[in-house]
């Protein structure tokens, strides 16, 4: 479904990302894990378009991603839930999820989709009147899952969900993308937590400044010695 | 009697500078970029005006829409020329090409139209409404651009809550990368707001010179500035802190001529808002941003 090769961003004269090749198949679900600063959330946002890379290739579907302007790429059914959740804190909860929707022209899709945010996120619904910014940051976590929600794609990249989290509201987060996923969502996942990412992922692939070092099934990868050690805490 | 009329002076000057002052707000809220050309679209606003009443014989209604459009386009095309191609600048770098567009602006217009002043129509009308016996004589200019500084407030506050663009525009004000995730095409939104702003900057021109008659190539400049200068005084980046800067920046330079200096008068508003900037820096309705992690 989403097919990147050979991939190289630079910031500046530092090479940030080195030759990345990966893969994402339909329905499932792949993590990216590694280190603070290997380069996971900047090969998002080379998906997504949010940075240009130098090289390489980004397939999704049929479309070139690299050539697509940036705000199509929602359009093709692929969302992005960025790293730190950008929600915009000025506007309410019910505005953020409309925004989500802004590519919609289907009133009774976006209808059916906010009923389908509002039952992932019951508590959504209690705060859709308040301005975003005054949420936890568990819920401006929903909030950006359920914005993303919003366009009704096919494919989400998920950038740091657990990030500032309490153990439990990561627990109900990493439920949610199972349940995203059991419903035909299709996620690349992007975590420093790897053992909760492995744990509910098909494959997995392991960055180390810059480059993939390991990759492979997930299960596989959590009984690797070299991961573990890593960065599963021994 | 005679404070009334002053007040009701200042609070017509503070309208015109509350209409302008909107889009500089509104291009600083979307582009984070303060278009000093701004003041000078004004000018070229009012010269369209001016060219199609008195050359053309145009009604005044037609005049001003004409100008609307033509400041409609000049905003797009100037976005598109000179800032568009810096969206990755530094911020100098911008602030540099807006004050070189102004008076590139200027300069246009003085070989066009050269510098000799023109004496701009009433396009409203000489008449006024006089209250208590004839005490209080109320210029029909003076109520025209009170009620369209409120119309033209209440109709952008409306767009920018209740319409999908209107919002849209609020979320690129917030934060671009996460609405170009959302499917926002920036950079139109962006020409938008310079349309907005411009159109509005066009009504702001004829309503300026049919209260101040004089019209040169040099017109739009002062009240550009104070009109920044009430942006900022009233919050940058907020629709109803233009209108609240807008009409006490009025009010004070109004007061400030009748009763302290007419000579004064411009270093006194400055003044009050470096007092404001003091007391307050984001102005009197600029929201702090605070942000979770």
């Amino acid at each position: 479904m989403l097919r990147v090769e050979n991939l190289n961003v630079y910031y500046g004269m530092i090479h940030a990302i080195k030759d990345i090749s990966l893969e994402v198949k339909k329905g499932e679900i792949v993590s990216l894990v590694g280190a603070n600063g290997a380069g996971k959330t900047t090969t998002l946002q080379a998906i997504s378009g949010m940075l240009k890379p130098r090289s390489g290739s980004v397939q999704y579907l049929e479309h070139n991603l690299l050539t697509t302007p940036p705000h199509q790429i929602v359009k093709h059914g692929l969302a992005h839930v960025p790293e730190g959740r950008r929600v915009f804190a000025q506007m309410t909860v019910l505005e953020n999820l409309e925004m989500g929707a802004y590519i919609s022209k289907d009133k009774e899709r976006d209808k059916k989709n906010l009923d389908r945010v509002f039952a992932h996120f019951p508590r959504l619904e209690e705060r859709k009147k308040q301005l975003s910014g005054t949420l936890s940051g568990g819920e401006q976590q929903m909030l950006a899952i359920g914005r993303a929600m919003m366009a009704s794609p096919d494919m989400l990249l998920l950038d740091e969900p657990s990030m500032g989290l309490s153990p439990l509201l990561v627990k109900e987060i990493f439920k949610i993308i199972q349940e995203l996923n059991q419903d035909g969502m299709t996620i690349l996942l992007v975590e420093q937590n790897a053992k909760k990412a492995l744990s509910i992922s098909d494959r997995g692939y392991v960055l180390e400044t810059g480059k993939i070092v390991l990759s492979g099934n997930a299960a596989e990868l959590l009984e690797n010695d070299a991961v573990k050690k890593a960065y599963l805490g021994g | 009697m005679i404070f009334l009329s002053h007040l009701i002076s200042g609070i017509s000057l503070g309208s015109i500078y509350a209409i302008i002052a909107l889009g500089y707000t509104m291009v600083y809220g979307i582009a984070k970029m303060l278009n000093f050309a701004h003041g000078d679209v004004i000018m070229v606003g009012a010269y369209i005006c001016f060219f199609a009443t008195m050359s053309y014989g145009w009604h005044p209604i037609m005049g001003v829409l004409l100008s609307m459009v033509v400041c409609t386009l000049l905003g797009i095309v100037i976005d598109r020329l000179a800032y568009k191609p810096l969206r990755q600048a530094p911020a100098l770098a911008v602030l540099i090409t807006a004050i070189g567009m102004s008076y590139f602006l200027q300069n246009s217009a003085q070989l066009l139209w050269t510098s000799s002043p023109k004496v701009f129509p009433s396009v409203i009308g000489n008449g006024s409404v006089k209250l208590f016996d004839g005490a209080l004589a109320i210029p029909h200019v003076t109520i025209v651009t009170i009620v369209v500084c409120l119309v033209i407030m209440s109709g952008l506050v409306f767009f920018v809550n209740k319409t999908r663009v209107g919002k849209s525009m609020r979320a690129v004000s917030e934060d671009k990368s996460a609405a170009q995730l959302m499917g926002i095409n920036v950079n139109s939104t962006i020409s938008m707001t310079f349309a907005i702003g411009s159109a509005l900057a066009a009504i702001a021109g004829v309503l300026l010179c049919s209260a101040y008659p004089t019209l040169t190539p040099t017109t739009g400049a002062m009240p550009g500035i104070k009109a920044f200068t009430a942006a900022v005084f009233g919050g940058i980046g907020s629709i109803p802190g233009a209108l609240v800067g807008g009409i006490l920046l009025g009010i004070v330079e109004i007061f400030a001529k009748a009763y302290i200096s007419t000579q004064l008068s411009d270093a006194i508003v400055f003044a009050v808002l470096i007092v404001v900037l003091i007391v307050k820096p984001t102005g009197l309705l600029g929201k702090k941003i605070s942000e979770k992690v």
